[in-house]
């Protein structure tokens, strides 16, 4: 037996009072049985109580008398808590005798024991490595399968639009064109100037190093225009846009919104894909022409700064710096990236099933694939050219 | 957990005013919810019943009076002080507001996660009672709420709400949005956890056949003001028109004579 401590007739002084003072719901062996209970079993004490009744020390075989006379109130939780004793007791071959169980509490056992559910479901039992393998791979398949087909969906009723001009919605491609392209300019353009310093910045040294200063030209605009600003401009147009696609959408999912549209007789592709895809297809050459700008301007500034090459020497430079082709590269990559970001965005807001959760995380999944597919994409744009030799 | 003696109410609204703008929702209105009844505020739609069951659970602030649950003020209480206030009573929203992303065991789960130090297993266990005792088939633990019908939804809110045995249980709409079955389900329900349990409810409906079947008490919000209160069979011989056209429409009628059938 637990070492228990003095009793007294009505009130006890308990071992587990320190978490909850002021609850006095315990257990003590009695003069009339092996248990007695006591105080309130209430929600309130079922913690220090559940470990007291699971340390203590039951008589191996027989009858157990527990004796409930002393239990002042009594809730679901403290009624579960005895109820699985006693059954616990039964079931390991003892017989239980309840004894002194007040009337209303009594009727609560009753209730509880009548709604008792078995816990032990079986456990499905952990896939293993081949499995968990081949089952990402499928997934991966069908999302590479479900964005094709959602690219042929897009550029079908694309095709339609263009076919029959008054289906296109222009109060949502100017919209569109508004928060994805407009607002963008500042944070586009604060990046991208910032992104022209660090890189006059690196090169100052070791153009310095050769007196080739004013070369800082050539370092800035070419990497500028051909590869970093429409890269940069489209990873935050991503990370802004992209989740912001896949949210609305989802959203809209959730609250059966894409359904009701689809009652109504309006394509959901039509008014919710086409016109982000066209504002975006829009925009995102605008946007990085004028980050090309600024980010030449960011050059040119540290170039002043740090190399002593004035603007007007800058401007001179970059004349023969930058090539025709070389522009139109990096202008003509930004519809293609515009393209991805609206049709992963669009694609992964479709892909939310029902809950809030999932809401967030098809919007991770957006950011991190449009901004992967991006990336890749540039690589390719890369080697195509050299191959090109342009 | 011992209730204040003498407290002969558990919610009791004095002069109670609210206003949105310029527009008046409640000018003096003044209830009380006695222990162990169930109470149910009516009202048509926009009257402010769930304003009022909102003001009562500390979510939302009245211009002035008092609302006053197991005998302490609560309006002005912070989220801190309003704390234990809120460990005593439960409450199940309209639309269910279940965790989407928890099964059904867990958000009921949490809760105990969140107020006590219980085991797992227990905390599981309990749970597991609490979902039963709504009616719920034992095999809806482990789904999520998005896989739930209308009417499990709103069992399953009211096994969250039932999580730390409250002592006082409020329900917006309990019966909203369901089929004439279900709902019928949810009257013997709430009567079922009131004789079990001892449970105080207040609730808001304009469900007639919920008000005729399970309703001890019954107080009508019209006009910014309460109209009458009283059992099913004094408001429905009142003489105020609003009362009147309320419980002798065509719906009033066919509810309360189903009620006389089914007794």
């Amino acid at each position: 037996m637990v070492a228990v401590i003095a009793l007294q007739p009505t009130r006890i002084v308990t071992v587990n009072q320190t978490a909850m003072p002021g609850i006095d719901a315990d257990i003590a062996t009695g003069e009339t049985g092996d248990l007695r209970c006591l105080g309130a079993w209430t929600i309130a004490g079922a913690a220090p109580l559940e470990s007291r009744l699971a340390a203590w020390a039951w008589p191996r075989t027989g009858e157990v008398v527990i004796d409930a006379a002393a239990v002042t109130a009594m809730d679901t939780s403290g009624a579960w808590l005895l109820h699985r004793t006693v059954r616990n007791l039964e079931r390991s071959g003892r017989t239980v005798r309840l004894q002194g169980l007040k009337p209303e509490h009594g009727a609560l056992l009753n209730v509880i024991a009548a709604h008792e559910v078995e816990l032990e479901a079986p456990r499905e039992p952990e896939p293993g490595m081949l499995v968990r393998t081949g089952r990402a791979a499928w997934e991966n398949l069908g999302n590479t399968i479900g964005i094709l087909a959602f690219l042929g969906e897009s550029m079908i009723a694309l095709l339609r639009s263009v076919v029959q001009p008054r289906r296109i919605r222009w109060r949502y491609i100017l919209y569109n064109l508004q928060t994805a392209g407009f607002e963008a300019l500042p944070i586009t353009g604060l990046l991208s100037f910032l992104m022209g310093i660090v890189i006059a910045y690196q090169g100052a040294e070791q153009l310095q190093r050769f007196g080739a200063n004013i070369y800082v030209a050539d370092l800035v605009g070419l990497s500028m225009v051909r590869e970093l600003s429409p890269l940069l401009t489209a990873i935050i147009v991503a990370g802004r846009s992209g989740s912001a696609y896949t949210a609305q959408i989802g959203t809209m999912k959730v609250t059966e919104e894409i359904d009701a549209l689809r009652t109504i007789g309006v394509v959901p592709l039509e008014l919710l894909v086409l016109p982000k895809m066209l504002a975006l297809i829009i925009a995102l050459p605008l946007l990085t022409v004028y980050t090309d700008v600024t980010g030449v301007l960011g050059g040119m500034v540290m170039a002043r700064a740090k190399l002593d090459v004035s603007f007007g020497t800058f401007f001179g430079r970059l004349d023969d710096a930058i090539s025709l082709t070389s522009y139109l590269i990096g202008v003509g990559k930004a519809p293609v990236f515009a393209v991805i970001i609206a049709l992963v965005g669009c694609y992964q807001g479709f892909q939310v099933t029902g809950s809030a959760d999932s809401v967030g995380r098809q919007t991770t999944v957006s950011v991190v694939q449009s901004i992967f597919l991006v990336i890749v994409t540039d690589a390719l744009f890369s080697i195509v050219f050299s191959w090109l030799d342009i | 957990m011992a209730q204040p003696q003498g407290v002969d109410a558990v919610v009791e609204i004095r002069n109670l005013n609210t206003r949105f703008g310029s527009a008046v929702v409640h000018e003096n209105v003044s209830l009380t919810v006695r222990p162990r009844e169930i109470f149910a505020l009516v009202g048509a739609s926009g009257c402010g019943k769930s304003t009022l069951l909102r003001e009562t659970i500390v979510l939302q602030r009245p211009v002035s009076g008092s609302i006053r649950v197991f005998g302490q003020e609560v309006i002005g209480l912070n989220d801190e002080e309003a704390l234990p206030l809120r460990r005593r009573w439960g409450v199940m929203f309209e639309r269910g507001a279940l965790f989407s992303a928890l099964t059904v065991t867990d958000n009921v789960g949490m809760v105990l996660h969140e107020h006590t130090p219980l085991s797992e297993r227990l905390i599981n266990e309990i749970a597991a009672v609490k979902i039963a005792l709504t009616g719920l088939p034992a095999d809806t633990g482990p789904k999520y709420p998005s896989e739930l019908s209308g009417g499990m939804r709103k069992r399953a809110a009211l096994a969250r709400a039932l999580a730390l045995d409250p002592e006082l249980l409020f329900l917006d709409e309990p019966t909203a949005g369901l089929d004439p079955l279900s709902a019928s389900g949810i009257d013997g329900l709430i009567r079922h956890l009131r004789d079990a349990l001892g449970l105080t409810i207040m609730m808001v409906t304009h469900d007639l056949d919920l008000l005729w079947r399970a309703a001890d008490r019954v107080a009508v919000l019209g006009e910014g003001r309460i109209l009458g209160t009283g059992t099913m069979t004094e408001l429905a011989s009142s003489d105020y028109p609003l009362v009147r056209e309320y419980f002798h429409g065509p719906r009033g009628r066919a509810a309360r004579e189903q009620a006389w059938k089914q007794k």
